[in-house]
């Protein structure tokens, strides 16, 4: 099937928010805080600017409460009396021309006088810098399986390591931004977005607004990874405040420097790893604490631990687990939704570690692997039973064959022994990514999606998930098609509105092809039963076309609910039970060559091989996983955020750098697809998943290659040499 | 913003001498990044110098090739005589940004943009060549290994221009380049080598390791002296560290640091005088 925004994606017609013309419309920007903490003294106006052709908004005009509804309501949508990180928001300014607008952020001082902030998220935070609770932890997780201490006594071996990444910046193609108008009483904001209904929320919460008060569009939206989950939340605010004041539309923008300076990136992490083994190489104990640097605010710190704590102990059975959390405040911008949501993170940790335990024992890093990954029957650190029929051990093998694993360590121990300075070598992953929200969320979901049999005989989809370069359009699409057997060009999705599509959640968690659109074949089925059959193609239409001639005027709308599978259950006061509904799994390889001379390196070849249920797209799935690689690809070797007082410094595409073309080899893609009952044509989640396992299959090659124990992503080059300096 | 739209060079030099505040464009590959948000750069008059004939030539002359000021780097990637004869040009110039900077970068841009890392300049410099400036009061030419002073600083005067770059035709033995990015391409450089050998005279410039792009002599005449077998054969980089120490005097900024762009450049010349059979 053809994508189905592909022509207008291609020739440009697309309109993004910054393509669209609006009659009147003003430019909205913000002014910020150029200090990390302290407490606002003074703003001064500078006299060479005319005021009163500007619309200026502040923290009191705010009609509801000053605060950006997330998870806790800590963030201020405008900083009154203090502000706690560089590039908070303090004023907003409107303008029809947008030179001007520059020209007057530039004439205004904000003055604050700074108090003690804190910065590095791994230390105990000094007295005078603790600003959240009693000690600036946002979350604490645990989760408590067995008997960790006694067996760390009882093991052969106790194998400890400690592991850290950095910070992310998503680099989505289209930055951030955001139009608001007052249309009919109605406060109303379009642009680019994620999570339509994270921002009616927010919209309603701040501005004191009833449901239908408030409205929210999303336009074409040139990607996401997590970046615009929580944030647009912040610039749609930001834009209807102005709107409102100003009485006229007022669009914000952000250009690349102020995207990457002032919105959310991944949180940097720090594992360690205390694990028992025995002398045969089973896991006997795993000890592991995680720490998240969550920045000045909460926004969605609390889930990404959870979910980065559930993925600790990796894809391995082990009686015994202790996993230990907390996610802390710094005065950092705040860190948000990042494609894996913290999973990425331990993910790295654990399977850096299974290297290192490999190395210890003097076994085969495969081998350790084979015989620790989880087995039918067997359980996870939170006590879900893993029954889904997935060969885990089939996906190794696959990757370790189609890598060429055996075969290129002889030929990469020939080249490396006569080589002056190129060294090269194979390394592997083997993970998990659970899929759709953690424990009991999608129940607090509550979603809801529609299917729509229309008088032209043509069915529309409706559901607030939104097209961001995924394919989620076109899945829909595909997926609707093939339940009712009738031509994708018979099917319409509506614009994304929330004054005419209803809450299916947030289009995130590799929740939307498995969980929406299993919504969606269910708001199938009820079609049919108001259509009295279990209808297909021409019979389909027939059926449709005779309700409305029977109904004339009426609409035939089936919505469904969220329904939980049979059997999940989730404790989240001591974390045990169905974590989610099911996992994904995968094994990556890596093969690359590391230049001793400048200590770069070069990715030869890539094997990604994964089972995520039934495969709905084989065009779309491969382009998850290949760009999911990709990204991951960036984070282990080159993108680097550089902090500057809790500021990324090298907020520019010039001093960031993702992978070129030219850095990344073709990525080999293989599917193994057992099906999963609860998923749309058994589909398991996808999006993320592929972001887990780039990283430690590159850098357990690097060590493979060096020789040296290399622990941190990024691993640049300078990074890289001072560790193999010190090995 | 004002841009200046000269007929002839004639009166591109007037309207240089008329306001020194005059900055002349070719390509705007660097003058144009991060626009519009720089506020100095919007309120500068260009002189907008695409239109001049004069100064779009590359010829060869008995002794020289001559690229012209509005020669680009694309210009000299699609030539097989510069490839034939100065393979380090080329080089060079696949390695700056991609194709469509390549395409309007001009080489006499990178050299008065007269940036530490720019990928033009080590190459132009390990080839000996000269700059020719232009004015209302005649020409001067100055060795490009003299046209440097300080960071960003050069000796050309408001009033000139550059017209030509001029580099000798001789015969090397040797000529290589290395960049080193922080990634494969589109990448600006942390470190950066060209050497050329022609009989016993060993060419070294290397970029991003100094206020501005350098030779390095003192490298220059350990290499020549290693490679004469009239010193101490090359054990390890670090033989080539004092040398590099006393030429070059690289930092830690956003982009790496001293310490790696120190080890990387000993470690690249070593490597690259182990090949040569140095």
């Amino acid at each position: 099937m053809k994508r189905r925004e592909a022509i207008d994606k291609l020739t440009g017609r697309e309109a993004y928010i910054d393509d669209i013309a609006i009659a009147g419309v003003w430019w909205g920007c913000t002014v910020r805080s150029a200090v990390p903490r302290g407490r606002i003294r003074d703003i001064r106006f500078g006299a060479e600017i005319d005021w009163s052709e500007f619309v200026v908004v502040d923290h009191r005009d705010l009609p509801g409460p000053n605060q950006v509804a997330m998870i806790e309501n800590d963030q201020p949508v405008l900083a009154s009396d203090r502000v706690r990180h560089i590039h908070e928001a303090v004023l907003l300014l409107a303008h029809p021309d947008r030179d001007r607008l520059r020209e007057a952020r530039r004439a205004i001082h904000i003055e604050i006088d700074e108090e003690p902030a804190i910065f590095d998220y791994r230390v105990p935070p000094p007295a005078d810098t603790v600003q959240h609770g009693g000690d600036n932890v946002f979350k604490r997780v645990r989760i408590d399986k067995g008997d960790v201490d006694a067996a760390l006594v009882a093991a052969d071996h106790v194998v400890e390591g400690v592991y850290e990444t950095g910070a992310q910046e998503h680099v989505y193609l289209e930055n951030q931004g955001m139009v608001g108008y007052v249309e009919d009483g109605v406060v109303t904001v379009k642009g680019s977005m994620q999570c339509p209904y994270y921002i009616h929320a927010a919209l309603r919460h701040a501005l004191a607004r009833a449901d239908n008060e408030v409205r929210v569009i999303q336009a074409a939206t040139g990607g996401g990874f997590g970046g615009k989950e929580d944030y647009p939340s912040v610039l749609a605010l930001h834009a209807a405040l102005l709107a409102l004041k100003a009485e006229r539309p007022v669009k914000i923008l952000y250009d690349r420097d102020e995207d990457m300076a002032a919105t959310t990136k991944r949180h940097p992490a720090r594992v360690r790893h205390r694990t028992g083994v025995t002398s045969q190489g089973r896991i006997v104990a795993q000890d592991i604490e995680v720490l998240l640097d969550g920045g000045a605010y909460v926004t969605l710190s609390p889930v990404v631990l959870s979910r980065g704590v559930i993925h600790a102990s990796g894809p391995y059975h082990c009686d015994n687990v202790r996993v230990e959390g907390r996610a802390v405040l710094t005065n950092a911008v705040p860190f948000g939704a990042f494609r894996g949501f913290g999973a990425p993170q331990t993910i790295f940790a654990c399977e850096r570690h299974m290297d290192v335990i490999a190395d210890e024992l003097g076994m085969c890093p495969l081998g350790l692997r084979r015989k620790n990954l989880i087995q039918d029957g067997q359980s996870t650190s939170t006590g879900q039973v893993i029954r889904d029929g997935t060969d885990r051990i089939e996906i190794l093998d696959r990757a370790v064959r189609d890598a060429e694993f055996h075969q290129r360590e002889a030929a990469d121990r020939a080249f490396n022994s006569t080589h002056p300075y190129l060294r090269r070598a194979t390394g592997i992953a083997t993970f998990y990514h659970g899929a759709g929200f953690t424990g009991a969320g999608e129940t607090y979901l509550d979603s809801r999606a529609q299917v729509v049999g229309l008088a032209t005989g043509e069915v529309e989809i409706r559901t607030a998930n939104v097209e961001m370069g995924q394919g989620a359009l076109t899945t829909f699409v595909k997926i609707v098609a093939e339940k009712l057997a009738v031509e994708p060009d018979r099917i319409r999705v509506a614009e994304v509105d929330t004054f005419h599509v209803p809450n299916s959640g947030p289009t995130v968690a590799s929740r939307t092809s498995m969980i929406v659109g299993r919504l969606l074949e269910r708001g199938c089925d009820a079609l049919c039963a108001t259509l009295g059959g279990d209808w297909t193609g021409d019979k389909f239409e027939r059926e449709l076309l005779r309700w409305h001639a029977e109904h004339p005027g009426q609409e035939l709308i089936a919505e469904v609910r969220y329904e939980p599978p049979p059997g999940v259950e989730w404790d989240d006061e001591r974390y045990e039970g169905s974590a989610y509904g099911t996992f994904a799994w995968a094994t990556y390889a890596a093969h690359v060559e590391v230049d001793l001379r400048t200590f770069g390196v070069r990715l030869l070849d890539f094997v990604a091989v994964q089972d995520v249920g039934t495969v709905l797209d084989e065009v779309l799935a491969a382009g998850q996983v290949q760009g999911g690689v990709v990204q991951g690809v960036g984070w282990a070797l080159m993108e680097e955020c550089q902090f500057v007082d809790g500021a990324m410094a090298n907020h520019n595409l010039t001093n960031y750098s993702i992978p070129s073309s030219d850095d990344v080899p073709p990525v080999r893609v293989v599917f193994y697809e057992t099906p999963y009952a609860h998923g749309a044509q058994g589909a398991k989640g996808i999006g993320e998943l592929p972001m887990d396992g780039a990283a430690p299959a590159i850098v357990n090659a690097v060590a493979r290659a060096t020789g040296a124990r290399p622990a941190v992503v990024p691993l640049t080059p300078e990074v890289l040499m001072r560790v193999m300096g010190s090995a | 913003m004002t841009i200046l739209l000269p007929g002839t060079l004639t009166d591109a030099y007037r309207m240089l001498s008329d306001d020194p505040d005059v900055t002349p464009v070719a390509g705007g590959t660097d003058l144009f990044a991060h626009w519009p948000e720089n506020r100095v750069k919007q309120s500068t008059t260009y002189l907008d110098l695409s239109g001049l004939a004069e100064l779009r030539s590359m010829r060869w002359t008995k002794s020289e090739l001559v690229l012209g000021a509005l020669t680009t780097y694309w210009d000299v990637v699609t030539d097989a005589r510069v490839a034939a004869e100065f393979p380090n040009l080329v080089t060079a110039a696949r390695q700056v940004g991609a194709v469509q900077i390549q395409a309007r970068g001009t080489w006499a841009g990178n050299i008065v943009n007269a940036s530490p890392a720019a990928d033009g300049v080590p190459v132009l410099l390990a080839y000996d060549a000269t700059v020719r400036l232009g004015s209302r009061d005649g020409v001067e030419d100055i060795p490009l290994d003299e046209f440097y002073l300080d960071y960003k600083k050069m000796r050309r005067r408001p009033d000139q221009l550059v017209t030509e770059i001029r580099i000798p035709r001789r015969t090397y033995q040797r000529a290589w380049f290395e960049k080193v990015g922080p990634r494969k391409s589109q990448a600006i450089t942390k470190v950066g080598v060209a050497v050329t050998v022609a009989g016993e005279t060993w060419r070294i410039a290397a970029n991003s390791v100094a206020p501005t792009v350098c030779r390095c002599p003192a490298l220059e005449r350990y290499c020549a002296a290693v490679a004469g077998a009239k010193g101490q054969p090359l054990t390890s980089p670090s033989d080539l560290l004092p040398a590099i120490r006393s030429d070059v005097s690289p930092i830690d900024d956003i982009r790496s640091t001293a310490e790696y762009r120190e080890q990387v450049l000993a470690r690249i010349l070593f490597h690259a005088l182990n090949d040569a059979g140095v």
